[in-house]
């Protein structure tokens, strides 16, 4: 396969990527290629960089003034850290779910409606709305009153609601930072269900501290652990199937038979 | 024999429980005591102080209601003002308040709101660390050198945008100062509330692909708007009791005109004048001035409580 193929097969490259708060190297050296369509989960205890790794997939890592990057992400072929870049248009593109569910204080409607009013979304808003909330597994329950408020609904259901506010700007890749550990497991599963469906149009990155979310729920794991500087570094990465029955690393070993972390 | 140590162990056993209990006695402590009757007297000191102004004003403006020829509804409907003559209608000074108020806020609000925004969303720590003591300076400026900056920078100064028709005292140029002295309040109310909208909802509308100022307006000031309101209304309430800027460049003399380059007196303004003043005691001019002050402090009060009111209801979306 030659060079420039392969970049078209991959949703996210990262390249000798280096990610630091100040002058501490909070992540090491990645080298990760994440494939489009399928769920990428991210796993590793706590501290090792798991959500800075996945925020500087779109650039949220920006606004940590301390911040700095080394190293390429590359999206399309193209540096998203390039300086000609606008973060605003990597984010259009790039869309995200927080762990713990945001919701604007505005109507059910609008909470979906904004992202895509504000980038110039012309056509039926209300098919848009309707459209969304369908793929976000939300739309029956709340379609007799979309006027209420994005805050009253369960936490569940708002975290859904996020997701279809994401979906509304038509992104190509969706960023899930730990989505799943405010909600019980009931909202758990259904999370899991949606993402499962939307694997089928997009590119999901998971990061979750819950192993057997990522076993069920991905198509492919990448471990990182710290190493002695404390600094994050990928461990392992391969098909979910095999990172979990056979792993490669004694540390991913160790850390998915519950020997450490 | 057996008996007699195990009786000599309870006797020990009780004594010693008896010097626990001893120990866990009540005991008086003065100091305690005397600390805590102090500090009730300081909290005391002020509610009784507010009830003694109430009773104060209130008893005076019965006096003044009681006075001939005075009702309450020629005192509230009508716009002359000259109680040595007969004429009671408070409505010039009021106006003259509102106008002040109005200029004020014109101001205080766009500008202090600006500030508000580009201190919480777009500063960097550096500018922040800058404009943030420079506002608290702005803040701590007695009001009296607003009041004389009014009358010897911007009067003229509006004299030279709009020539000889501004009148050296007018209520434009009190109110335009009087906005800048309200606008450290404004702005730090407003920027309390712009800080407290969690760092979440933000996150979220980035992560939209929203612009900065996007976010900043259409999802953080919503959300603060409670709080934003609470302080453009606590703005007004300090713009109507304010005192010195209008006497001192709003003029002096009842006037009810709707002209901002006119002089007119501020209701603040009329007291600061009379109570200031040789008017003896019992006349209407006096007495006048209770009706007035009570008048003020009804409504700063009633602006008060609806600002806490609001800020209150602000708190309780996000905690």
């Amino acid at each position: 396969m030659t060079e420039t193929l392969e970049k078209q097969h991959l949703a996210i490259e990262t390249r000798d990527m280096h990610l630091f708060y100040g002058h501490f190297r909070a992540v090491k050296d990645v080298d990760l290629q994440v494939i489009p369509q399928k769920i990428t989960a991210i796993i590793g205890p706590s501290g090792c960089g798991k959500s800075t790794v996945l925020r500087s997939f779109n650039r949220m890592n920006d606004f940590v003034p301390s911040f700095h990057m080394e190293g390429e992400v590359l999206f399309h072929g193209q540096n998203i850290y390039a300086t000609d870049v606008d973060p605003v248009m990597v984010r259009q593109r790039i869309g995200m779910v927080f762990q713990k569910p945001n919701p604007f204080p505005k109507s059910i409607y609008d909470n979906v409606a904004w992202g895509a009013r504000i980038n110039g979304f012309k056509e039926n808003m209300d098919d848009l709305v309707e459209q969304t909330l369908r793929q976000a597994a939300l739309w029956d329950e709340v379609k007799d009153d979309l006027r209420k408020s994005g805050l009253s609904l369960s936490g569940g259901q708002q975290q859904r609601l996020c997701i279809a506010r994401a979906l509304a700007v038509k992104p190509e890749i969706i960023l899930m930072d730990e989505p799943c550990s405010a909600l019980d497991p009931i909202a758990t599963l259904k999370i899991e269900d949606l993402m499962r469906e939307l694997s089928e149009q997009y590119t999901i990155i998971i990061v979750t501290h819950n192993m057997q979310q990522a076993a069920r729920a991905s198509d492919h794991t990448a471990f990182f652990t710290m190493d002695e500087d404390r600094a994050g570094i990928m461990v392992e990465y391969g098909e979910t199937n095999q990172i979990f029955t056979n792993p490669r690393d004694k540390r991913t070993e160790d850390y998915i038979t519950g020997r450490f972390g | 024999m057996e008996n007699q140590i195990v009786k000599q162990q309870v006797i020990r056993m009780e004594s010693a429980e008896q010097l626990v209990i001893h120990k866990l006695r009540k005991r008086p402590r003065l100091g305690e005591t005397f600390i805590q009757g102090f500090l009730f007297f300081c909290g005391a000191v002020s509610i009784f102080t507010t009830i003694g102004i109430v009773f104060e004003l209130g008893k005076e403006s019965l006096l003044f209601f009681q006075m001939p020829g005075v009702t309450l509804v020629e005192f509230l409907t009508k716009t002359e003002w000259q109680p040595t003559i007969g004429k009671f209608g408070v409505l010039s000074l009021i106006n003259a308040t509102l106008m002040t108020t109005l200029f004020a806020m014109l101001v205080a609000l766009p500008l202090g709101l600006g500030a508000a925004i580009y201190l919480s969303e777009y500063a960097t720590p550096r500018a922040r660390s800058i404009l943030k003591p420079v506002l608290e300076v702005l803040a701590g400026v007695p009001t009296v050198v607003y009041g004389f900056f009014a009358l010897t920078t911007m009067t003229p100064l509006l004299r030279a945008i709009f020539g000889e028709q501004v009148q050296v005292y007018n209520t434009l140029s009190a109110g335009l100062v009087m906005g800048i002295m309200i606008l450290p309040l404004v702005c730090s109310m407003s920027e309390d509330a712009l800080s407290a909208v969690p760092r979440s909802l933000r996150e979220a509308a980035y992560g939209l692909g929203a612009t900065r100022l996007e976010t900043a307006v259409q999802v953080v000031v919503p959300a603060a708007l409670s709080g934003i309101i609470a302080a453009f209304i606590l703005g007004v309430s300090r713009a109507v009791g304010e005192t010195m800027i209008v006497a001192l460049a709003a003029g002096s003399g009842p006037n009810f005109t709707f002209d901002p380059f006119q002089a007119a007196e501020t209701m603040t303004g009329y007291i600061a004048r009379i109570s200031g003043g040789d008017v003896s005691y019992d006349t209407p001019d006096y007495n006048s001035i209770f009706a007035i002050g009570l008048l003020l402090f009804t409504s700063t009060l009633l602006l008060n409580v609806i600002s806490r009111r609001l800020v209150a209801r602000f708190r309780e979306v996000y905690e």
